[in-house]
């Protein structure tokens, strides 16, 4: 009896002490390569420093997908989730339904980040969330075949790369059948549109919808870009490359069937990997340019709190925890997750496992932003307009040019009123 | 006298029993009107309401009211904003009415094809009944992306295998032919199963008759079979033909949510609505589907006299 009455007292003090001020906070993560299980570790380490807990909500591979249902939870004012793990083109969107962290969060701690990132996330003067990592499109190359194909370095332009691709693929197609020479993003939804733009800036064709809302896709280096594009499906990439995303471009260079692929920064650390065939082979490179210059389109993910969170102080400080250096850190070792403080690329045992964050540091802080600023609420349907019209070229429906016109109706009535 | 007296009394009575049987049973259905009139006719109303503002998803509160502008409009400087002014939205109509009606067709075809064999007497015929359905069972979702595998075109046992490296998805136009196939092989049983319930109950003794007066199996089939079929033949059309008008999980699994809007009309809906954000515009999409179908049953019902009980 003495014993019950001990125990029941016990771990009603424990109860008691744990629903003092630990609480659980759930948090939405995405699942592309090792991304899930990164954000796992990373709320566990807070949760453990803590004493809260962390329920790990697990959103769709795609980001258009991802978006779509959170869209849903927040219109619904759901308190479901508390931590969001944002797009850097969403801020826009969704700014109504998150906590303004300015104030919040301590000046220093925001200034350390990027500027243009922590703009990215300013709508009307309010902080929607905070940078966690930063992206921008690489060039992947096979170290060992362009060496054995007599190359000396990664192409420079686009005209090169796809001769190059094209000698190496006729080289292995001879032992390997399902050897291609370029894969990317083809598939028609928002990393097309990353892809595109990339292709846009490099050869001088604007961005879609300039800063000042202008439309001003309707262009002969838009349409050349275009129609350069399409060439190389069939060519120098597979007739399926147009419903690859960015993990299926992955399986297959990782796989050793891709001399070069056009991907984001977190496929180092997996093509590294023990189950990948070509670790050690890897190098890394800006993309070609077109003509005009190299371009990456800006890409990144933030994390930020809404407003229909019932434990917003928690969240917080779990936002304030991920975003901070040594989180940062951890995540660019081991999973190549680029970082959004300038301090960190200087920092040796980062540089040791990611030798070329040093060298294309500038990659990352050029990348062109897609138009999401000028566009606002209307930028998911101006880059669904914008994927479908590349993906009509690239499919051999349309010409680039009549593509871009038809893009440019379709843009003035997606505007309509105005942006 | 007495029977002069009580025989008007009596149809008086039974009226009144009728009567108070046709309150009871609306006391009885009420339960069930109130359960359909919150479940279905509220969001069907909203869908309405909503069709006719111009209102977003994040804040529906703030909305302005512009009659049938999502349907039909033309700004001042020409630029056409309606959804049915957009070729996308008709590629989207023409490419569901493709789907529908290839793949019913075919579906009606082999369906009453395996409806038949499994309908004759033969060892092991309650395992091929069973086994026919699996296709029928794997949740469609599943499906979908199990056959996106095989139609992959580096990988893929059909894309790779059968077709050499071509990517049917890749293109709207022989996407929706890949579609119809995947539809085809997934509710062709579906379609079996309802045509077999009516196999099941026509009489035996009519085709011993028939074989007396020495009809042929093909006679027997056109002249007894099908007519006496008609029946459970056509309200399975209905139900087929209606699900795949409103056909969304196959396309928005193997090809994407932003190629889907392009080969179904709830496929564009759902653009509207979710990724555009564009509350009005989604729902008048969502009517739109709504009396499309709504047409179609229509004149179903009446061309083919579809009795449904």
């Amino acid at each position: 009896m003495k014993k019950a009455v001990a125990l029941f007292s016990l771990s009603a003090a424990i109860l008691a002490s744990s629903h003092a001020g630990a609480v659980t906070v759930t948090l939405a993560c995405g699942d592309v390569g090792l991304e899930l299980k990164m954000c796992k570790e990373g709320a566990a380490r807070w949760a453990k420093k803590t004493g809260n807990t962390v329920k790990v909500f697990e959103s769709p591979k795609l980001t258009n997908d991802r978006l779509g249902l959170y869209q849903q939870q927040l219109a619904a004012k759901s308190s479901d989730i508390d931590v969001y793990q944002l797009d850097v083109v969403w801020p826009g969107l969704l700014a109504q339904h998150f906590v303004d962290l300015t104030g919040k969060v301590p000046a220093s701690e925001v200034n350390a980040h990027f500027k243009g990132i922590i703009d990215a996330n300013t709508v009307n003067g309010k902080l929607v969330a905070l940078p966690w990592f930063t992206d921008a499109g690489l060039l992947y190359y096979r170290t060992d075949l362009l060496k054995k194909y007599g190359f000396k370095a990664a192409p420079k332009t686009w005209t090169e790369l796809a001769l190059m691709a094209k000698k190496i693929q006729d080289g292995e197609r001879k032992t390997n059948s399902a050897f291609s020479g370029f894969v990317w993003q083809g598939k028609n939804y928002e990393g097309l549109t990353c892809d595109a733009m990339e292709w846009l800036v490099s050869f001088g064709g604007g961005t879609i919808v300039d800063s000042t809302g202008k439309i001003t896709i309707n262009n002969a280096q838009a349409a050349k870009a275009l129609d350069t594009a399409a060439s190389w499906v069939k060519s120098i990439s597979p007739a399926g490359v147009t419903t690859y995303d960015e993990e299926a471009a992955r399986g297959i260079f990782q796989a050793g069937n891709a001399a070069f692929m056009r991907n984001w920064p977190y496929a180092w650390a997996l093509g590294q990997g023990k189950d990948s065939k070509v670790a050690g082979k890897i190098g890394v490179a800006p993309l070609p340019s077109g003509g005009a210059r190299n371009a990456a389109t800006l890409g990144g993910w933030q994390l930020g709190v809404s407003s229909y969170s019932k434990n917003q102080d928690a969240a917080i400080s779990l936002v304030r925890y991920l975003t901070s250096p040594e989180e940062q850190k951890i995540r660019a070792i081991q999973g190549t997750y680029n970082p959004t403080l300038p301090a960190l690329y200087k920092d040796k045992d980062i540089l040791a496992k990611n030798p070329f964050f040093g060298s294309l540091y500038s990659v990352f802080t050029s990348a062109v932003a897609r138009p999401s600023a000028p566009t606002k609420l209307k930028y998911n349907q101006v880059s669904q307009a914008f994927s479908t019209a590349v993906s009509d070229v690239l499919n051999g429906k349309m010409k680039g040019q009549q593509a871009v016109a038809k893009l440019a109706t379709d843009l003035a009535r997606i505007k309509g009123r105005g942006w | 006298m007495t029977v002069n007296a009580t025989a008007p009394a009596r149809p008086r009575r039974t009226r009144g029993i009728e009567a108070a049987r046709a309150r009871q049973a609306l006391w009885l259905l009420l339960p069930t009107l109130i359960a359909i009139a919150l479940v279905a006719g509220y969001p069907l109303y909203r869908t309405f309401y909503f069709s006719l503002f111009d209102a977003n998803l994040t804040s529906p509160d703030q909305r302005t009211f512009i009659g049938l502008d999502n349907f039909w409009f033309t700004t001042e400087d020409g630029v056409a904003v309606g959804f049915l002014q957009d070729p996308k939205w008709w590629g989207a109509v023409k490419n569901t009415l493709l789907f529908t009606v290839v793949s019913v067709f075919l579906e009606t075809v082999f369906g009453m094809i395996i409806a038949l064999v499994v309908n004759s007497a033969f060892k092991g015929r309650g395992l091929l009944r069973t086994a026919m359905l699996v296709p029928w069972a794997i949740p469609t979702v599943v499906s979908a992306q199990m056959w996106a595998y095989l139609y992959n075109d580096s990988f893929g046992l059909i894309g790779r295998g059968l077709l050499g490296g071509q990517a049917v998805l890749a293109n709207t136009d022989t996407a929706i032919w890949a579609l119809i196939a995947v539809d085809v092989w997934k509710t062709t049983s579906f379609m079996a199963l309802l045509i077999l319930a009516g196999l099941q109950s026509l009489p035996g003794d009519m085709y011993e008759a028939a074989d007396v007066d020495g009809a042929s199996k093909w006679t027997q089939f056109w002249r007894l079979t099908l007519p006496l079929l008609r029946p459970a033949l056509l309200v399975a059309l209905v139900f087929r033909s209606l699900d795949a008008l409103r056909v969304f999980d196959v396309m928005s699994v193997m090809l994407g949510n932003v190629n889907a809007a392009s080969t179904s009309m709830t496929g564009y809906a759902r653009q509207a609505l979710i990724d555009n954000q564009l509350l009005g515009m989604g729902s008048a999409v969502s009517v739109a589907v709504f009396l499309i179908i709504m047409v179609i049953v229509v004149i179903y019902v009446t061309a083919f006299r579809v009795k449904f009980d």
